[in-house]
């Protein structure tokens, strides 16, 4: 089922949590809502289930406009950080709760809910555990049992809640490869809500990177760290360096020394953003950032230093872990990558 | 050293006035004790007061439950006032109250001479007391559920929309369930203060033998008639039938707590 969400607005209280946003969903993606907390991520998903309304706009699914449609009558299977799970049913009812509260025209008999959940669990690898009751499961097992539960219904879109963000670190990494797994076998149009960028990255098949209630990019894993377009993406997603520039002409200056690299835009001042690990150390001291290491850290397989490039600029690069890094030294570099943003 | 305190501090207060209520009786002789438990005038007082009491529990059910909901729920302007409200039956003299509740209801009362005209009597009758018993036994009702019902989530009531559920399923089906712990409880607790309530049903009940006295006041006229042995024999029929009733309760409790794995 596609998803399209056009010009939607929403409101708090005269609070404004979504300004304008429009989003495309193909069928069977799996869409990634990344951004720090109060970006609307979650505002955004809640309204595509429709425990929003939006002030302004329309979702649609398919070609039916959903924003008519009340929660119950949008078929939507979501799935919320904290499990949701009915604590006084055991696993096998929690799963088939949504067909038993059909109506009777279009209920399954009580002994195909009990077939149809059975087969869920098992394909949440979950069977054995059907009697049990929620306070009885580990986290994880927990959120198994609230996607099979949110699967049960037949959703035709499938709503993710930061699904990862209660569990340790551990089994967070074991279901985000498992729900990967899932989503390909079963092509359910995915829309998960994460603040973690790895997840986005790892998980997703498209990324919508979120701040103060604005799409800032949309794009496949690749596209958004690779090319960010805007400062706010380069520094959420992946870690960023910056630096204060001048562009003349199209060449870009620092304090007066050309850099050696180019840029399409206007004359004026800006911002050079790039990758602390995406630069090339350079013996040439006229067309490069030049300065004198002022920290050095060990960071994993890498050496981070920050130099002092100006009277006011510090800047953090990353270098091989071997390379002669001693306070005071000199080092030159050029960024392999970048992108020049206006300065705000 | 904590259980043996435990123990030692029970048997003060409960188990040793029990035993000696028990003992007393017993001085009237199985046929003695079993001519007062089948007086008629002890029969119908015992079934006055176990019948209003549960009536008024049940009531208190249904009513505290809602209020519970409200508090809990809505935000309203004076919501810690009536908040507060709720508490009052606690600290309210029951004689106070029952004084109240009585000159309202009487045939010249606020509500009483509403009712009049309706050939609805409700002071000095059954119907009285079970307003009185409604009156103390709300905040019980309440006070369990209230924390209960504040653990609930909200999502859990969205999760239930999003697969489908009307609202009413929902009530019926998620959240009544997870609180028939607590609501039983609050029952349990509004019944049993309503089976041993004096002060505040005395006045209203106007006190007409087999009509509308309680357990509680014959208790209190066979001693005035210093027929110890008497009072003692009811209360300890009293004491009985309660006993019953809340390890019945209880027995519900420990199954649903069973069935829904709280606490494991």
């Amino acid at each position: 089922m596609d998803v399209r969400v056009s010009g939607v607005r929403k409101e708090f209280d005269r609070f404004p949590a979504l300004h304008d946003v429009s989003l495309d969903i193909n069928s069977g993606e799996l869409i990634a809502l990344l951004g720090p907390s109060g970006s609307g991520k979650t505002t955004l998903l809640r309204l595509i289930a429709g425990l929003e309304s939006p002030t302004e706009g329309k979702v649609y699914f398919g070609d039916e406009d959903a924003s008519l449609k009340s929660v119950q009558e949008r078929n939507v299977g979501f799935v919320f950080q904290h499990y949701a799970l009915f604590r006084h049913m055991t696993v096998l009812d929690n799963v088939g709760f949504g067909l038993k509260v059909r109506p009777s025209t279009t209920r399954p008999s009580s002994d195909e809910i009990r077939r149809r959940s059975s087969e869920l669990l098992d394909f949440v690898q979950l069977s054995g555990l059907e009697k049990r009751y929620p306070a009885q499961l580990s986290g994880g097992q927990r959120q198994r049992v609230a996607l099979a539960r949110a699967m049960a219904i037949e959703p035709r879109v499938l709503l993710l809640d930061e699904p990862f963000g209660a569990l340790d670190a551990k089994v967070r990494k074991e279901l985000r490869r498992w729900l990967r797994e899932i989503h390909d076998k079963t092509k359910h149009t995915t829309v998960f809500v994460t603040h973690d960028q790895d997840e986005a990255l790892e998980l997703a098949d498209r990324v919508v990177v979120m701040s103060q209630g604005r799409i800032e990019q949309i794009g496949t894993p690749d596209e958004v760290y690779d090319k960010p377009n805007s400062p706010f993406v380069y520094g959420f997603i992946g870690e960023s360096s910056s630096v204060s520039v001048r562009v003349e002409h199209g060449q870009l200056f620092l304090a007066g020394h050309p850099l050696g690299i180019t840029s399409d835009r206007g004359d004026g001042e800006g911002l050079l953003y790039f990758r602390p690990h995406d630069v090339e150390l350079v013996d040439d001291t006229n067309e490069c950032i030049s300065g004198t290491i002022v920290a050095s850290r060990r960071v994993g397989a890498t050496r981070r230093v920050e130099l002092q490039i100006d009277a006011e600029q510090r800047v953090e690069i990353g270098i091989d872990a071997d390379y002669p890094a001693r306070e005071k030294n000199r080092i030159s570099f050029r960024p392999r990558h970048w992108r020049v943003f206006g300065k705000s | 050293m904590t259980l043996g305190f435990t123990l030692a501090y029970l048997a003060l207060i409960v188990l040793i006035p029990l035993t000696g209520l028990v003992w007393r009786s017993a001085s009237l002789g199985w046929t003695g004790f079993w001519h007062v438990a089948v007086d008629p005038r002890t029969v119908n007082a015992l079934k006055i007061s176990f019948g209003t009491a549960l009536v008024a529990a049940l009531i208190n059910v249904i009513f505290g439950v809602i209020v519970a909901w409200v508090l809990v729920r809505y935000r309203f302007r004076g919501r810690r006032v009536i908040d507060a409200i709720v508490d009052l039956p606690f600290a309210l003299p029951t004689a106070v109250a029952g004084i109240a509740l009585t000159s309202i209801y009487a045939k010249n009362g606020w509500i009483g001479h509403l009712l009049e005209p309706l050939g609805i009597k409700v002071a000095f009758t059954p119907v009285g007391i079970t307003i009185a018993l409604i009156f103390v036994g709300l905040p019980f009702v309440v006070r369990t559920v209230q924390p209960v019902m504040e653990e609930i989530r909200k999502e859990v009531e969205e999760a239930a929309a999003t697969l489908g559920a009307s609202r009413f399923q929902t009530i019926t089906r998620v959240l009544l369930p997870g609180l028939q712990p607590a609501i039983l409880t609050g029952f349990a607790l509004a019944f049993a203060r309503a089976v041993g309530e004096y002060g505040s049903v005395i006045f209203i009940a106007g006190n007409l033998p087999y009509v509308s006295e309680i357990a509680p006041l014959l208790i209190v006229i066979r001693l005035e008639e210093f027929d110890y042995a008497g009072a003692t024999a009811i209360a300890a029929i009293m004491l009985l039938l309660s006993f019953a009733m809340l390890f019945i309760i209880n027995l519900i409790q420990a199954w649903s707590r069973r069935r829904y794995g709280y606490g494991t």
